[in-house]
């Protein structure tokens, strides 16, 4: 690829205070577009690789640089955590306005926006709704329009979907995918499931605990656009097979 | 929960007062039990009309300076509160001293406000020591929830670059409205109990509120006006935590989950 890439990785660690090696020696390059998941297992250190690249967390050794961004990181990250993370005092509307409003943009001036998002995610009849009014998918929804307000050049998710259940989930994959599809944001999608981070990525990085690193990066080879009929083939089982087989390989050390 | 059970829970307490208040009457007088040792029902209801210019300016005084107390508490509490959570050291070094005002009970510290105050400035002594009493719980209760919100949440303010004012004023002040709406509850009957306790240490001639009239009354051992003031002092009491519980339920039941009322 001749363009530079938007994300670089160089010998990223993080050691927490209490001494745990949380990730070491990580190397990485996300080109700019491109839908890239880490997968690994609990305590491999690839929420703390998210939270390091949105900059929620120094990296202790190493760095990351932003080359296809002019070098710094760009102040519009979209985040998605695993809990929807909406404010429960507010409504739909309000919660989806927050990231404007931090900017100081004028309710009124961010109204169109945030209609669109909310169309985008198809809850546009929700925007007066409190959120426990809300179920565990429409949460989720709402969290991604938050995210897709600010009209993110990157996209963050850190096991969104993983607390919900299996229907709610893949009809989620496939609206994200269209989404993904049609704005061409850069995704870094965390997950600790293999099937999803096949269905979904064009890449998937495989990574193994204690200490966190990067075990393989693995490219997914899938038809465009995906669907139902990607997710029973044996293409799709095979590059699975390829991923849980990357896993166990490192589990065993 | 359904209508009739609703109804129930106001026709029961009310049942069960009556019934009480007939049995109290009836066996006053079946005994013939002297009116200064128990007084009857119709006998206390009798000595509140008749004083009741006298108890409501009493009532009248104690609910101000209650009311003043309470509101400055709020304030004061809420205040320190905002400030601890904005600065450790802050909080390191003064919180001991909120709790040495909270554990010292306030009977023994009123002598010494009254003198300081001067007799001359009563009510202003009432007022400190009904504040002292009451801010505790909103202090510790609104810290308790300014430090409550949501890690994520605070993330995401800082990853848009959030000001201090505005993750203080858009996240832990909304956070913490629970916390401190329970502390607001406590305080309110606190607030009054301070009240009363500053008007028993200040002494009778100094003050005129309803706990002035309960000794007073009791020096001349007009029990039925005792119970009257007595009375009226609970009125105050459920009132004040009444009105709380409605203002907590009113500004939570859209968004908290104890304010919301679950179908079974």
């Amino acid at each position: 690829m001749s363009e530079a890439p938007l994300i670089e990785l160089s010998g990223v660690a993080k050691t927490y205070g209490s001494g745990t090696l949380a990730l070491t020696g990580v190397d990485a390059k996300i080109e700019r577009g491109s839908f890239v998941s880490l997968v690994g297992p609990s305590g491999c250190g690839k929420s703390t690789l998210l939270r390091m690249i949105a900059g929620l967390i120094e990296p202790s050794a190493g760095a990351i640089a932003w080359p296809a961004a002019g070098g710094e990181r760009p102040r519009d990250i979209g985040f998605v955590f695993q809990d929807a993370t909406l404010m429960p005092w507010a409504r739909v509307i309000d919660n989806i306005y927050l990231p404007l409003k931090l900017k100081g943009i004028t309710k009124n001036d961010a109204e169109p926006r945030i209609m669109e998002a909310l169309a985008r995610v198809g809850l546009s009849d929700f925007a007066q709704s409190f959120p426990r009014e809300l179920s565990g998918g429409m949460k989720m929804r709402v969290s991604i329009a938050r995210a897709l307000v600010t009209e993110p050049p990157v996209l963050l998710m850190d096991e969104p979907f993983a607390a919900l259940d299996e229907f709610t989930r893949e009809k989620l994959d496939d609206d994200l995918l269209e989404l993904w599809a049609s704005q061409k944001w850069t995704v870094i999608f965390v997950t600790h499931s293999v099937y999803e981070s096949v269905y979904l990525s064009e890449r998937v990085l495989v990574m193994g605990a204690r200490p966190g690193r990067i075990l393989q990066d693995i490219a997914i080879e899938a038809p465009s656009p995906r669907g139902r009929a990607f997710r029973e083939s044996t293409a799709f089982v095979g590059q699975c097979a390829k991923i849980s087989a990357a896993l166990r390989e490192g589990a065993k050390g | 929960m359904n209508e009739s059970s609703r109804l129930l829970r106001i026709v029961v307490p009310i049942a069960v007062g009556i019934a009480f208040l007939l049995l109290w009457e009836g066996s006053v007088r079946y005994f013939g039990i002297r009116e200064f040792l128990l007084p009857a029902p119709t006998r206390i209801a009798q000595s509140l009309v008749e004083n009741f210019g006298s108890l409501m300016g009493s009532l009248w005084i104690t609910l101000r300076i209650t009311i003043v107390a309470f509101f400055l508490a709020c304030v004061g509490g809420g205040g320190l509160a905002v400030l601890f959570s904005q600065s450790r050291a802050i909080e390191m070094a003064l919180f001991p001293y909120a709790v040495i005002l909270q554990v010292t009970p306030i009977i023994a510290i009123a002598p010494l406000i009254l003198i300081w105050v001067g007799f001359d400035h009563t009510q202003l002594a009432l007022l400190i020591l009904a504040w002292i009493v009451a801010f505790f719980p909103i202090l510790s209760n609104t810290t308790l929830g300014l430090l409550s919100a949501d890690h994520n949440l605070r993330d995401l303010f800082r990853l848009y670059g959030a000001t201090r004012w505005q993750i203080l004023t858009e996240l832990q002040l909304p956070s913490a409205t629970p916390y401190m709406l329970a502390g607001m509850k406590i305080s309110g009957g606190l607030a009054l109990i301070g009240t009363v306790v500053a008007e028993f240490a200040a002494g009778s001639g100094t003050s005129t509120g309803l706990a002035w009239r309960i000794v007073e009354a009791g020096n001349r051992l007009d029990i039925p006006k005792m119970f009257a003031a007595l009375l009226l002092l609970s009125l105050l009491g459920i009132t004040i935590f009444f009105g709380l519980a409605w203002v907590e339920h009113s500004l939570l039941k859209r968004w908290h989950e104890s304010a919301i009322r679950r179908e079974r």
